[in-house]
């Protein structure tokens, strides 16, 4: 079985975050990148076909060679092997398109996304994978067993979960559930060390849209002063929770 | 991570900045929620031992075909730097397995000992622990007085060792005995000695102001015999490959000190930012904002000579004044630093709620273990004047 792993790489989740001062782009500036959380939970499952199953491991992401740290520590976790498409991930579609190409050029049964990248939370790629690949999508997986070809899955959907089955060549958009946060592996010396003479292809990308552009972010407004109304002035209360806050 | 220093020629690689973050991600999950707890009840947790065993991080210097990492002294200076900015006593107990009692048979163990030694060390399924100092003797190791006497194939040990890292829960030791007359430099040998030897055990062990989760004991040997085999090197040269060690050793205190000062740094700077006393901030405040420029100066200045006496070790060259200035420099410096975070958090510094009063405890170590400062100060003007 051979493996692909999409992973993004995304800002810290502790970071602050601000805009350039147009307010058209996310500034990087003093900002540590890290591999997306819902992709660690999927490379993680991965590594288990590879050492339960004999599935090789392939670690895929698109963009810059600054992304180059974060797919080496990804193969410091276990990736046998990483492919980096040079190229601007300028959206949903684009990067889709590459990681098709990727997958089809490569022979992969098995793509694995998380469902969402924590940056611009598009969640559209891994489906447009499984779109452009006419393979079958299982979003939101919050688990999965079998031997394959066929699996079994466990989705989240509103309020439950959903069981259902699907054969190789699949995509899996993967969240936590898929593995469990403590299974997540902190890289040790030797995987570290093995991880600097792994292969790290760059690939050109192949031709493709851009269909949406990015017009400007905003941040949520900042949270207002604290109002303190006197205990004994309840009407007061009763009409700024109504007009200023209208949450009544 | 803050980011304290202004950015310096030893640049840290792609790889350093994987170790740490390694390093980090494993002590803020198994070793920070335990520290006050191992703190108070001088808790030596050997299972975290085992799991830094599996990290790699017990056999740091160690070469692969012995079990080991293979890693650069920077690599492990930076892994000791991290662990310690957690827990310094974590960081203690895994540069002296590593530097010391590792080391000591890395470096003057023959091939057959190395098989039978190293393995095991490298991947934590034996603790090790090193012994030269006693009860009477600790800067002047020459005047020991912990003896081996051959007796056929075999030596028989009889004395004691005090301060000795590990003593009890160690499964292998490296000690430094007389085997001829006192105070010649060349009287002294080197044994590697097995937990379960028949007149070898660990004896009282010490309630130490810091540095509390890390195992500190007396080593006791009474009518103790073991093979010739077990000598490291040869007879004689067991104080002279002791200064040897040492000389490494010494780069793993400056690395431990470079964690307590850049730990209790990164502290206070946070601390200092929140707190706000007069309407303000207290960092907006000269008297905060200089101590912790000075903090920083002093701690990247320490660091630097520490990446200075690792460059050297890569090398291949002599790092005896090399080291010596960067633990001398870096504990002393580690030590202030601490002590004016103490101070940046006021009355808060004080108590164990904030992280900085075991700082404050643990860092005093530094300029003590493995050569005090005036020891270290013995060691330069003794190079300088070569």
């Amino acid at each position: 079985m051979k493996v692909l792993v999409c992973i993004s790489h995304v800002p810290d989740t502790t970071s602050k975050i601000n805009f350039t001062a147009d307010n058209s782009a996310f500034d990087k500036n003093g900002v540590q990148f890290v591999i997306n959380p819902y992709d660690e939970f999927g490379l993680t499952r991965a590594i288990w076909l590879k050492e339960k199953k004999g599935a090789s491991v392939t670690v895929l992401n698109v963009g810059g060679n600054e992304t180059e740290p974060t797919l080496r520590k990804a193969l410091a976790i276990g990736a046998d092997n990483a492919i980096r498409v040079d190229a601007e991930p300028s959206d949903a579609f684009f990067v889709a398109k590459q990681i098709a190409a990727v997958a089809q050029e490569g022979g992969y049964d098995l793509i694995i996304a998380g469902r969402e990248s924590i940056d611009y939370n598009g969640g559209q790629v891994p489906g447009m994978v499984a779109a452009l690949l006419n393979w079958p999508f299982v979003n939101a997986c919050v688990g999965m067993d079998g031997e394959g070809p066929e699996f079994n899955f466990t989705r989240e959907i509103d309020g439950g979960k959903e069981k259902l089955s699907a054969s190789l060549p699949l995509v899996i958009g993967g969240q936590k559930g898929l593995v469990e946060e403590s299974d997540l592996r902190i890289p040790n010396m030797r995987g570290i060390m093995q991880a600097r003479t792994k292969p790290l292809e760059v690939k050109a990308a192949v031709d493709a849209e851009t269909k949406t552009s990015v017009g400007s972010f905003s941040k949520p407004a900042p949270k207002s002063a604290v109002k303190m109304i006197d205990a004994e002035n309840v009407s007061e209360l009763v009409q700024l929770l109504h007009d200023e806050a209208k949450v009544i | 991570m803050t980011n304290t220093s202004s950015g310096m020629t030893f640049a840290m690689s792609e790889t350093q900045k994987m170790i740490a973050e390694s390093v980090r991600d494993f002590a803020e999950q198994h070793i920070r929620p335990n520290i006050m707890k191992w703190d108070e009840s001088q808790e030596f947790p050997v299972s975290v031992f085992k799991q830094l065993g599996e990290m790699g991080l017990m056999g740091v210097l160690v070469p692969e075909e012995y079990g080991g990492s293979g890693l650069s002294y920077f690599d492990y200076v930076t892994a000791i730097k991290e662990l310690a900015k957690v827990d310094p006593s974590i960081g203690l107990s895994m540069a002296a397995h590593n530097s010391l009692c590792t080391n000591h048979i890395l470096m003057f163990g023959n091939e057959e000992q190395k098989k039978k030694y190293l393995p095991k060390l490298a991947t934590a399924e034996h603790i090790g622990a090193w012994g030269l100092t006693e009860v009477g003797t600790g800067s002047d190791a020459g005047g020991m007085n912990t003896t081996a006497v051959r007796e056929g194939d075999e030596w028989v040990i009889n004395g004691s060792k005090n301060f000795i890292t590990h003593a009890i829960s160690g499964d292998v030791a490296v000690v430094i005995v007389r085997t001829g007359e006192k105070g010649d430099s060349h009287g002294m040998s080197a044994f590697v000695i097995e937990k379960g030897t028949p007149g070898f055990r660990g004896g009282r062990k010490e309630d130490k102001l810091g540095m509390r989760a890390s195992e500190t004991a007396e080593l006791i040997f009474e009518n103790c015999r073991i093979p010739h085999t077990n000598l490291l090197g040869k007879e004689g040269e067991g104080f002279i490959q002791a200064m040897k060690v040492l000389d490494g050793g010494r780069i793993s205190i400056a690395a431990l000190s470079l964690g307590c000062g850049f730990g209790a740094l990164e502290a206070a700077l946070k601390y200092s930012k929140e707190r706000e006393q007069f309407g303000k901030p207290i960092s907006a405040f000269q008297g905060v904002s200089f101590k912790l420029a000075d903090m920083a100066t002093e701690m990247e200045a320490a660091e630097l000579l520490t990446f200075n006496a690792c460059h050297l070790k890569e090398k291949g060259e002599r790092v005896t004044m090399a080291g010596a200035k960067a633990k001398l420099y870096a504990s002393e410096m580690a030590v202030k630093a601490c002590n004016e975070a103490v101070q940046i958090f006021g009355g808060y510094g004080f108590t164990k709620d904030f992280p900085v009063e075991k700082f404050y405890r643990d860092v005093k170590l530094c300029t003590i273990g493995e050569g005090t400062s005036e020891i270290q100060k013995l060691v330069i003007s003794r190079e300088l004047k070569k």
